[in-house]
């Protein structure tokens, strides 16, 4: 049989957003992959040269429709780092806490789309519920369920509700209980959800620091790196936490590592909880951004999110360049893909993770 | 004639019924008078003849029990709905009496879809396959007997023909995959084909293990076997459990289900089809696995054998209906397996289990093992 591409998009059930993966297929085994991306591109980076500062934070929500709490934080962080200001103590807790509710909800996310992918429902309604609690929460706290417009520039919008660490404490408790015991069953002593992921997919640690792949996807191939510890932003310098590296590289690792990171996000927000303070929120900010040029970077849900952002004087961005971890991520698509089978294809590009929101901006 | 009704079998029963109606039909001739030297004498001639009072008999066995199967078939999938959403924590369907007409909303829904057929496809074998797929599931409805007295055929090798119409359904799979015109039909189509071939061995394997112990190829003769010494899974403990796998993957469903592996392959060998002719393909996919599960129920279960109190048919249906069970449970709980492992699993697994139960089978016959 000769070979044949097939285009897996930009409409197909596996690919959660507008991407597509052309694949060129000898009878079902893939020896050559291309992802192509763009069908998402909005032009945010142009759109926002136009706008005040204030008004970036709700555009910067909807760069990834997953995770839009990192993202505004990433942008306030980097505007902050521009303007020179201090943020209160409180609010880089609240931050913590927030960014912690929210890669929760991301890394459900993320599961939920991995079970469709490889065919169990099950999965996908199990993480769907339990999202349903981290939204509430963040529902609780900011007014929406997605793109929520709570960090501001010198702090957050407001301080945390009533019987928000009662409830946040709750619900992580339950998330725990559920991942240690209906999810560890479902899918970690599950055979076929072990036979589909183990051994597919492998990433060597050489292959994904060349490609840049960043977060969960670098830490699954055995990279410990996490810019949470070693270039600690807010208060997470503060934090002890584990750092969690699998050294094989495939799926299943990768799958490994974000279950793992929901436990020790669980346990960052009970921390957290307990070395917040009293105080205020928010301070005040300057409208006009100096000369001058500043980023900064997260760990993202889904890697390193970075944002570099030039200041002209006025009271908008000259420029602001955003790095995106699954633009960079996704091209080492063709490294995990070729040499599998075309049925591991949705295995393998699940648990990367995909956002096309951030891919294209 | 009388009024009188042969009650032992739906067969005798509908052709009494249809005897007596031609008869009637028969007297409303001569009532009028249509006697020998008339125009019509030869239509009244017709009506009585014998052969076709046979021939409405055989239609009206046809009908009754294609609904009674598509009506079991479409109780299957309320089944799947409610039990697959308790295991989700769901509800499951909840339109009308405890869902059960959301089933029929779709089935409407369906019917009222535009047909489109793609503009590069082999649109006959297109067409086509749609009813060789229903036509080996209906075959394999009317092969089935509900009950002693509930059957459409009743033939000596009802066994043997029954997975010999299995066997037929891989060739429509290739030809609706082939002929869409797309290339994850056709690979949907091929893995299909491979997937049912390599799976009815071990199924063959073991029914002849049933054929050994019993005796027989007959369906009815087979339960009786088992009313009178024991049922069949308890000697064949090994063979039910490669039956069943291998049947969830004949039917094609959780973890088989790689033929529509919805995530890679958009919808499989379907991915063309659209309206009523998937309609029918669904249909026709839950009509194996009801028929699947009425053979284990039969051939390992005891089929209609029970207390009297309930009717035999509502003893096998209620069999079928907890072996369907197990099947959405393992749906429930287990992930698609690649094509790889799928045919890995078969012969390195379910093969050899097979051939053991065979084994047991044989010896339990050639010793005679305990007192059956």
């Amino acid at each position: 049989m000769t070979e044949m591409w097939v285009n897996m998009g930009p409409q197909h059930p596996f690919n959660h957003g507008l991407w597509n993966l052309r694949v060129k297929l000898d009878g079902e085994k893939v020896t050559d992959a291309e992802p192509v991306i763009g069908y998402l591109h909005r032009g945010w980076e142009k759109m926002v040269e136009s706008r005040d500062y204030q008004q970036i934070i709700p555009m910067s929500d909807r760069l990834c429709y997953c995770s839009a709490l990192t993202w505004s934080h990433v942008y306030v962080s980097a505007v902050e780092n521009l303007m020179e200001v201090e943020v209160p103590e409180r609010a880089q807790w609240i931050r913590v806490i927030t960014i912690e509710i929210q890669r929760l909800a991301s890394h459900l996310m993320w599961l939920a789309a991995v079970g469709t992918d490889l065919g169990s429902y099950t999965i996908f309604l199990y993480a769907m519920r339990e999202r349903e609690l981290f939204l509430d929460l963040l529902t609780n706290l900011t007014g929406a369920r997605m793109t929520y417009n709570y960090m501001r520039i010198g702090g957050v919008r407001n301080d945390l509700p009533e019987n928000f660490e009662r409830d946040t404490l709750r619900a992580c408790d339950l998330l725990e209980k559920r991942i240690k015991g209906e999810y560890y069953q479902l899918m970690d002593q599950n055979t076929p959800f072990r036979m589909r992921t183990i051994d597919t997919g492998v990433l060597s640690k050489e292959d994904a620091m060349n490609l840049g792949v960043t977060g969960p996807n670098m830490r699954g191939s055995g990279v410990d790196f996490d810019l949470r510890r070693d270039d600690p932003y807010e208060k997470y310098d503060e934090i002890d936490f584990e750092v969690c590296v699998e050294k094989e590289g495939d799926s299943f690792a990768r799958y490994r590592v974000r279950m793992r990171e929901m436990l020790v996000s669980c346990d960052i927000i009970r921390d957290a909880f307990k070395k917040i303070k009293e105080g205020p929120v928010r301070v005040k900010t300057p409208r006009n951004a100096p000369v001058g040029t500043a980023f900064a970077h997260v760990e993202d849900p889904r890697g390193e999110s970075l944002m570099y952002v030039m200041g002209d004087g006025t009271n908008h961005p000259y420029r602001l360049k955003v790095r995106s971890p699954i633009f960079v991520t996704v091209s080492a698509a063709p490294k995990m893909c070729i040499g599998y089978k075309m049925a591991d294809i949705p295995a393998i590009m699940g648990t990367v993770d995909m956002c096309v929101g951030e891919t294209d901006r | 004639m009388e009024l009188h009704f042969d009650y032992s079998g739906l067969y005798e029963f509908l052709y009494s019924v249809s005897s007596w109606l031609l008869w009637l039909v028969g007297r409303a001739f001569e009532f009028i008078g249509v006697d020998s030297d008339n125009f019509f004498y030869p239509v009244r001639q017709f009506l009585t003849d014998q052969q076709f009072v046979y021939f409405v008999a055989l239609i009206l066995v046809a009908l009754i029990y294609l609904v009674a199967g598509l009506l079991f078939g479409i109780q299957f999938i309320w089944m799947e709905r409610k039990f697959l959403g308790r295991f989700m924590d769901r509800r499951g369907t909840q339109v009308g009496f405890l869902g059960f007409f959301q089933n029929f909303a779709d089935a409407f829904k369906v019917l009222l879809k535009a047909v489109i057929i793609p503009k590069d496809s082999d649109k006959r074998v297109y067409q086509f396959a749609i009813f060789g797929i229903l036509a080996v599931s209906f075959m394999l409805l009317g092969l089935v007997p509900w009950d002693n007295n509930f059957y459409a055929v009743n033939v000596p090798l009802a066994l043997l023909l029954g997975l010999a119409v299995f066997s037929l359904a891989p060739f429509t799979l290739i030809l609706a995959g082939w002929s869409s015109n797309n290339k994850y039909t056709v690979i949907g189509g091929m893995r299909g084909a491979a997937q049912l071939i390599a799976y009815e061995i071990p199924i063959l394997l073991v029914v002849v293990s049933a054929v050994v112990m019993t005796g027989t190829l007959n369906f009815a003769e087979m339960v009786a076997w088992q009313q009178n010494n024991v049922l069949l899974f308890i000697p064949l403990f090994i063979g039910a459990i490669t039956f069943f796998i291998a049947g969830v993957a004949e039917s094609e469903r959780i973890p088989f289900d790689l033929p529509e592996a919805e995530s890679e392959l958009v919808e499989g060998w379907q991915t063309e089809y659209g309206s009523l002719g998937w309609g029918l393909i669904m249909a026709a996919d839950y009509l194996r696995a009801y028929i699947v599960c009425v053979l284990f129920s039969i051939i390992f279960l005891g089929g209609w054998a029970g207390p009297d109190f309930i009717p035999g048919s509502v003893w096998l249906l209620t069999k079928a209906a907890i072996v369907f069970f197990f099947m959405v449970w393992l749906r429930a709980a287990t992930v698609r397996i690649r094509t790889d492992q799928l045919l890995k699993f078969c012969w390195n697994r379910l093969l050899p289990l097979a051939v053991i139960n065979l084994a047991i089978a044989v010896l339990i016959r050639v010793y005679s093992v305990g007192w059956w």
